[in-house]
């Protein structure tokens, strides 16, 4: 008897519990932020994925590479994180949380907009291509981070920094695809590559009315060169951090540039 | 007749328990829950700092465990190759069977005192508690399936939403919450009341040949099975042959390096007579066999550890006393916890 009761009421909070309200409503927010006064504002970052002076078309567009491979692209990924702004008088913001997955795959252009930039005249800007190895040891993370994103190995913990698969008829394997997983984030296998593309003597000015956009091109085809020449018919498939990863991440880290600033 | 209608009744009564919710049965005192710490031991690598460990959490973590779901074909659960009767390792399998009955290449090792592991796998290529069970989830001959089919199929199945709901806050289910719950289930598996560990508080004497066995121990093999975790968690190469089937690298498979060729993580010991088969490819299936390799069976190779050189040489005498010790690290007090079992069996 006690048993049911004890079932009774045990049910009954489950009911109750049930009924209550979403705790994450929406309110009424009104943050209108007025231009005069705003501390803060936004600044818009895009990536145009190319290919040397082409955009990116994915799958039907063939490119040449450094080495004289064709390839086709099928898959093009990357985390942008760890943002720091400059402004003109030197001083720095960090981005709070800057980690972004830029997925090319579902449109050659791609953009984020960063919230909460403190009102002024930026100049330059600093980020890293992939993940920093704080997060590929701290466990289950979300967001951009998150495992089911699939640029995370599951057998050898830690970020896929960069994704780039493809076909090329000179591929040394079978299947005439290749595949490039570059991560790898401690010791003799870091490929962390932090950039500063230049703004070319411009700036972005943020303000409470106006939100600057920092259109960025990042040319696949620097992938393949400078400082090492890529080879299709032996390089075809690095999936694993290593000597490899490192030669080609060395070879990315000059493939974003600023194209043009936005005000 | 009236029998009949009353045992009619009972039968009736029974099952109708059988669907109580998980959360009731087994009864679950909330303070049975919680970071442990035995004295004497090193201090935990996850120590639930950003995943309070909570009984909401722990229930949640545990009815994942057991989920088909977390399969392609809805069959397999983690508490399939893990077994709470034989310290959550895979009873009877050297290799483990994945969906479509497809076979793995490593013993599924078993689970207990993970908070205090770096690292995870024989190879050690996972470093996080939290993503683990990511490696089982999606690897094509384990249970092959991907975290976003998982999360639709959770948010689909009636009582999960609030479940995620009592853990976490809200009912939303992510791959965070799925891997915290997993770890908090699956870091609150202490094992650490083996007569061992009663000997240790002074609380049980050892016979005289488990003490023989201890010493012997102590000797030879607690180097790499250091005490009280019975592992350094350090990789090497115990002298096996490579089988020719699986051609498994072990550390080197993450390393790239050839110095680690032919290592794997050192096991703890404990429950060490409950876990068989033995080592990574489970080729060993008593501990007798698991002895007469470090007598008779290293073999050598650039990587062999040092201190196996020559074998671990011991009389017969001496294998019995040292089985009769490790007998002793078997904890029935975690075996029989019914808080680890599957709450809906």
């Amino acid at each position: 008897m006690k048993k049911i009761a004890l079932i009774i009421s045990a049910l009954s909070i489950i009911t109750f519990t049930n009924c209550k309200k979403d705790p994450s409503e929406p309110s009424n927010n009104n943050n209108n932020n007025n231009s005069n006064t705003a501390t803060t504002g936004k600044l818009i970052l895009t990536f145009e994925a190319m290919f040397g002076d082409s955009a990116l078309v994915l799958n039907n567009k063939t490119y040449v590479t450094a080495n004289g491979d064709s390839v086709k692209i099928s898959t093009f990924k990357y985390y942008i994180s760890n943002i720091t702004l400059t402004k003109t008088d030197n001083s720095t913001y960090t981005v709070p949380e800057s980690y972004y997955l830029v997925n090319h795959n579902s449109s050659s252009t791609v953009s984020f907009t960063l919230n909460n930039i403190p009102v002024g005249q930026y100049k330059a800007i600093k980020m890293l291509i992939g993940v920093d190895s704080a997060r590929n040891v701290s466990g289950a993370q979300t967001g951009a981070l998150d495992p089911a994103n699939g640029m995370f190995w599951s057998w050898s913990t830690g970020y896929i920094m960069l994704k780039l698969e493809g076909t090329s008829p000179q591929s040394g394997s079978a299947s005439k695809s290749f595949f490039y997983h570059i991560g790898g984030f401690s010791g003799t296998n870091n490929v962390l590559k932090w950039i500063t593309p230049s703004f070319n003597s411009a700036t972005a000015n943020v303000s409470g009315s106006m939100t600057p956009e920092i259109h960025f091109k990042t040319d696949i085809s620097e992938i393949f060169k400078t400082p090492n020449t890529i080879n299709l018919a032996t390089t075809y498939n690095v999936t694993t951090p290593g000597l490899m990863a490192k030669m080609i991440a060395d070879n990315y880290a000059d493939m974003i540039t600023v194209e043009h600033i936005h005000n | 007749m009236k029998q009949q209608v009353a045992y009619i009744l009972l039968i009736t009564v029974l099952f109708t328990q059988c669907k109580v919710d998980p959360e009731i049965k087994p009864a679950l005192p909330a303070d049975d829950i919680r970071v442990v710490v035995p004295e004497g031991w090193p201090r935990p690598h996850y120590n639930f700092e950003n995943n309070p460990l909570t009984k909401e959490g722990f229930i949640l973590g545990r009815s994942l465990f057991y989920e088909p779901a977390l399969s392609r074909d809805n069959t397999i659960s983690c508490g399939d190759c893990h077994q709470h009767f034989v310290a959550f390792a895979n009873a009877g399998h050297s290799l483990s069977h994945g969906v479509n009955g497809q076979l793995g290449n490593r013993n599924a090792p078993p689970l207990f005192n993970l908070t205090w592991h770096p690292y995870f796998m024989w190879d050690g290529g996972i470093n996080h508690i939290e993503v683990q069970p990511l490696a089982p989830i999606t690897n094509p001959v384990e249970m092959d399936e991907t975290m976003e089919n998982v999360i639709a199929k959770l948010k689909n199945k009636s009582n999960y939403r609030k479940m995620f709901k009592d853990a976490f806050g809200d009912d939303s289910i992510t791959t965070q919450r799925i891997f915290r719950a997993l770890a908090q289930f699956m870091g609150s598996m202490y094992s650490y009341q083996s007569k061992y560990d009663m000997v240790k508080k002074g609380k049980a004497t050892f016979s005289a040949a488990e003490q023989r066995g201890y010493n012997l121990f102590v000797q030879k093999c607690a180097i790499c099975h250091k005490e009280p975790l019975m592992t350094d968690f350090s990789f090497k190469n115990n002298g096996l042959s490579v089988n020719p089937a699986l051609q498994d690298s072990g550390r080197m498979r993450i390393t790239g390096n050839p110095n680690d060729r032919n290592k794997f993580k050192v096991p703890s010991l404990r429950n060490v007579a409950l876990t068989s088969p033995y080592m990574h490819d489970g080729r060993f299936e008593t501990l007798e066999q698991v002895l007469d390799h470090y007598r008779f069976g290293i073999v050598q190779s650039p990587t062999l550890d040092t201190l196996l050189q020559n074998g671990i040489p011991m009389s017969d005498q001496e294998k019995q006393d040292l089985i009769q010790f490790l007998y002793t690290l078997t904890d029935y007090e975690f075996i029989y916890d019914k808080k680890f079992d599957n709450p809906n069996r």
